[in-house]
């Protein structure tokens, strides 16, 4: 073992040894954005005024988010010696009562715990151990398994977590071949949507021996519903890290971009500070612990533009210019970023590089289906009790994960579409539910998997009216280099508007198929090609929908079914 | 005494010139130093695209191409407080467009942009990655999640008079 890690590793035991059993209490306040957005900024100020006014004295840090995002605002509490004890949807006075009783050196408050982790305490009567909430029974974390768990601006925690050990791995007792070679065994698929076999990919890169060679990180994320790419950003970086350095490490490549959309200011600020603090600890930059490996990483961002997150658009962006999609071939392994052989892949396929190459590729082949290795980190939202980012095994039937991991819909209510893939997915109805998480078996259903947004539509949603949102989506952000999708986007909302006013003629749906067909002969890339898949596969399922659009007239105050407000701007 | 036109120009040439230097990133690109002027001076005037111009040694034509693209640059002053709502899917399902209507009618304005007496910006975002709290907006690009119309209404209308 290098002696630079060997110092990483101790230090990073002596600081977990420090919080976990040390001599005062540790709070651990969740954030990242869906923590923002529920009130954490407020919750972290209000625990440290409540501390100060019972004068407590304990260790609070931010964490990432433990992926429950409808418990949040969540505050932890860890005792010297004892259990974490969770506590969700805290409010100020809630935060008052948890530091005046429990991290002042009391029991824990009982009744506003949801779960606890560790050995039992005292006061913990009737709360669960948190993995055994449901939630979190169906769930394998490898990618998101620190996630919540450590302060993302700390790489002593995730080093504690053996964090880096893959890379310390890979650089003094693997080739680069053999690294290469576990990701191939893996038989992981890339998670940005199109699923492509990563090893595979990295082996176009690999045997180019031009000096100046690039591994891109997708975290663009445009799909609305999504947002697993910034909860791994923003809960844990060092993981992105280390496997981007593993990816330079198996090609030969030296040098990275963490590629991230402009105003999400929380993934990146944790970003930056992560590839900071590698490069103090000898992790990145020239000669890391000693190897003879060097490898330069830094973070890049884009303008608002949906079409950015296509692989060769990204180049494009991160060259500065409009994010306009390259004509393929050649393909990036040959001319990438600045016309230099390039590989891409997205946050959560690098993600679980570390794993792979740490515990071999057959144990990552051994989790999941036949054609699709490992787990399947799902953002659910819209109308389903548990909100929230979930990593499961792939080969759970969709039905299971809406029902054990985001514990149905509302009471008296009955799921009725499924939205999956981002808006160049598709919707599902209620015949397919029982389709197994899957990239084959999904788009066997007419949907994709993509990047693992699932938005759940109960009884009460007009399909026709959701389709439109989508294609609006798409419209609004078609880069506009490909007339088929420019204009073919645009006559597909007039026409879907028409049908939501209860104006559209018959002819109006085969006019839509016909536009649909020619956005995927004539576009260059996904967002035109694709850019049918929500209308089609609403028509698979919910066909009659549309049809009594055409045989009805405006039924007396319906409201939802007039005009949509939208962005008025669309790109010159 | 009152400060000129040209004065404030040479302000505002001075700010962009600041932002444009002090990139904390190795690479430096037309589409970064746009994004630096913008965070430091919230739009890009003329000047921005002038400097970028010369700090990129690009054409004012290319800067233009890159700055009229990314549907997130400004080219005028925003308001005192900037209001997004989100329009994204989970957010339409959980109520959106009542949000949005309820905000564009406490601060009249139908459509994206500044109120007459410049106290508020109003901006639609296609997702604020908050969807799990749908419906999402942020003010002065702090996130509030499960919003109702009524919230939306009372927050804007905050804006107005704080
Ligand atoms: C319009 C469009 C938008 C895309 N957006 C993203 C994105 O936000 N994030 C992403 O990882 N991949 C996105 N992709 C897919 C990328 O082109 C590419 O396939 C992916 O980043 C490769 O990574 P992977 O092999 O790890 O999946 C998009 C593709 C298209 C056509
Ligand atoms: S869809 Fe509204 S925050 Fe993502």
């Amino acid at each position: 073992m290098s002696t630079a890690f060997e110092e990483l590793t101790n230090r990073a035991a002596g600081r977990w040894q420090e919080l976990t059993d040390g001599a005062e209490p540790w709070i651990r306040v969740g954030g990242g954005v869906s923590g923002q957005a529920a009130g954490s900024d407020e919750i972290f100020t209000s625990v440290l005024e409540s501390l100060d006014r019972f004068d407590v004295s304990a260790r609070v840090s931010r964490v990432g988010s433990l992926g429950l995002m409808y418990l949040e605002p969540i505050v932890d509490v860890t005792l010297p010696g004892g259990s974490r004890v969770f506590y969700g949807n805290v409010t100020k006075d809630i935060a008052n009562q948890i530091i005046e009783r429990h991290a002042g050196g009391g029991s824990p408050v009982t009744s506003r715990a949801f779960a606890f982790e560790g050995e039992k305490t005292g006061g913990l009567e009737g709360v669960p151990r948190l993995e055994d909430l449901p939630e979190f029974r169906a769930q394998v974390r490898i990618a998101t398994r620190n996630c919540g768990r450590i302060d993302p601006y700390d790489i002593l925690q995730y080093a504690a977590h053996g964090g880096y050990s893959a890379l310390e791995k890979a650089l003094f007792r693997m080739t680069p071949e053999q690294a290469l070679d576990e990701v191939k065994a893996s038989g992981l698929r890339g998670r940005g949507g199109a699923a492509f076999p990563t090893g595979v990919k990295w082996s176009f890169l690999a045997p180019s021996k031009a000096p100046d060679k690039y591994v891109l990180c997708n975290c663009e994320e445009g799909d609305p519903g999504a947002f697993n790419d910034k909860g791994i950003l923003e809960s844990d970086p060092h993981t992105l890290i280390e496997g981007m350095i593993l990816n330079g490490y198996a090609t030969n490549s030296n040098y990275g971009y963490v590629f991230i959309r402009h105003g999400h200011d929380i993934p990146i600020e944790a970003t930056r500070h992560a590839v900071g603090q590698a490069y103090e600890h000898g992790l990145l930059g020239k000669n890391i612990l000693g190897s003879g490996f060097s490898f330069d990483l830094e973070v890049a961002l884009t303008g608002d533009s949906y079409v950015a997150g296509e692989e060769t658009a990204l180049m494009e962006a991160i060259e500065g210019k409009r994010s306009l999609p390259r004509y393929k071939p050649p393909f990036p392994a040959a001319a990438g970023l600045w016309q230099k052989p390039s590989n891409i892949n997205n946050v959560k396929t690098l993600a679980y590089v570390p794993q792979i190459v740490f515990n071999g590729g057959k144990w990552f082949k051994s989790i999941g289906t036949e054609s699709s290795a490992g787990t399947a980190i799902v953002c659910l939202t819209g109308h389903i009790k548990r909100p929230g980012m979930y990593e499961v095994p792939m080969g759970m039937s969709i039905r299971e994960v809406l029902e054990q991991v985001g514990g149905g819909v509302s009471p008296g209510k009955r799921i009725k579409v499924l939205q999956t893939g981002g808006p160049l997915g598709g919707v599902l109805g209620d015949e397919s539910f029982d389709v197994k998480i899957d990239f084959d078996e999904m788009s066997k259903a007419g949907a994709i998997l993509g990047s693992g947004g699932i938005i759940v539509g109960n009884e009460t949603v007009d399909v026709v009216d959701l389709i439109r949102a989508l294609v609006a989506f798409n419209q609004y952000e078609s880069c506009g280099k490909c007339f088929p999708c420019r204009l073919g986007n645009t006559h597909m909302l007039e026409t879907l508007d028409r049908l939501c006013k209860y104006e559209a003629k018959p002819a109006d749906l085969k006019l839509m198929d016909r536009i649909g067909e020619s956005m995927k002969l004539g576009s260059l890339c996904g967002h035109g090609q694709l850019g049918y898949n929500p209308v089609a596969s609403a028509l698979k399922y919910f066909e009659e929908e549309f049809r009594v659009r055409l045989r009805v007239t405006q039924p007396e105050g319906k409201s939802t079914n007039g005009s949509m407000i939208l962005p008025t701007r669309t790109r010159p | 005494m009152a400060t000129t036109k040209a004065e404030l120009g040479d302000s505002i040439r001075e700010r962009v010139r600041c932002a444009l230097k002090q990139q904390p990133q190795p690479t430096v690109t037309v589409l970064s130093s746009l994004l630096a002027v913008q965070d430091a001076i919230h739009y890009l005037p003329d000047e921005a695209i002038e400097e970028t111009a010369g700090f990129c040694k690009a054409s004012v034509n290319e800067v233009w191409s890159v700055a009229s693209f990314y549907t997130n640059f400004r080219f005028t002053p925003p308001g005192a407080h900037v209001i997004e709502v989100c329009w994204g899917p989970s957010c339409h399902l959980a109520g959106a467009q009542g949000v949005l209507a309820a905000v564009q009618q406490e601060l009249n304005l139908f459509r994206e942009g500044e109120t007459d007496d410049r106290r508020a910006t109003l901006r639609y975002n296609t997702c604020l990655g908050a969807c799990a709290l749908a419906p999402v907006i942020s003010i002065d690009h702090h996130l509030k999640g499960r919003i109702t119309a009524g919230d939306a209404k009372d927050l804007a209308g905050g804006l107005l008079v704080d």
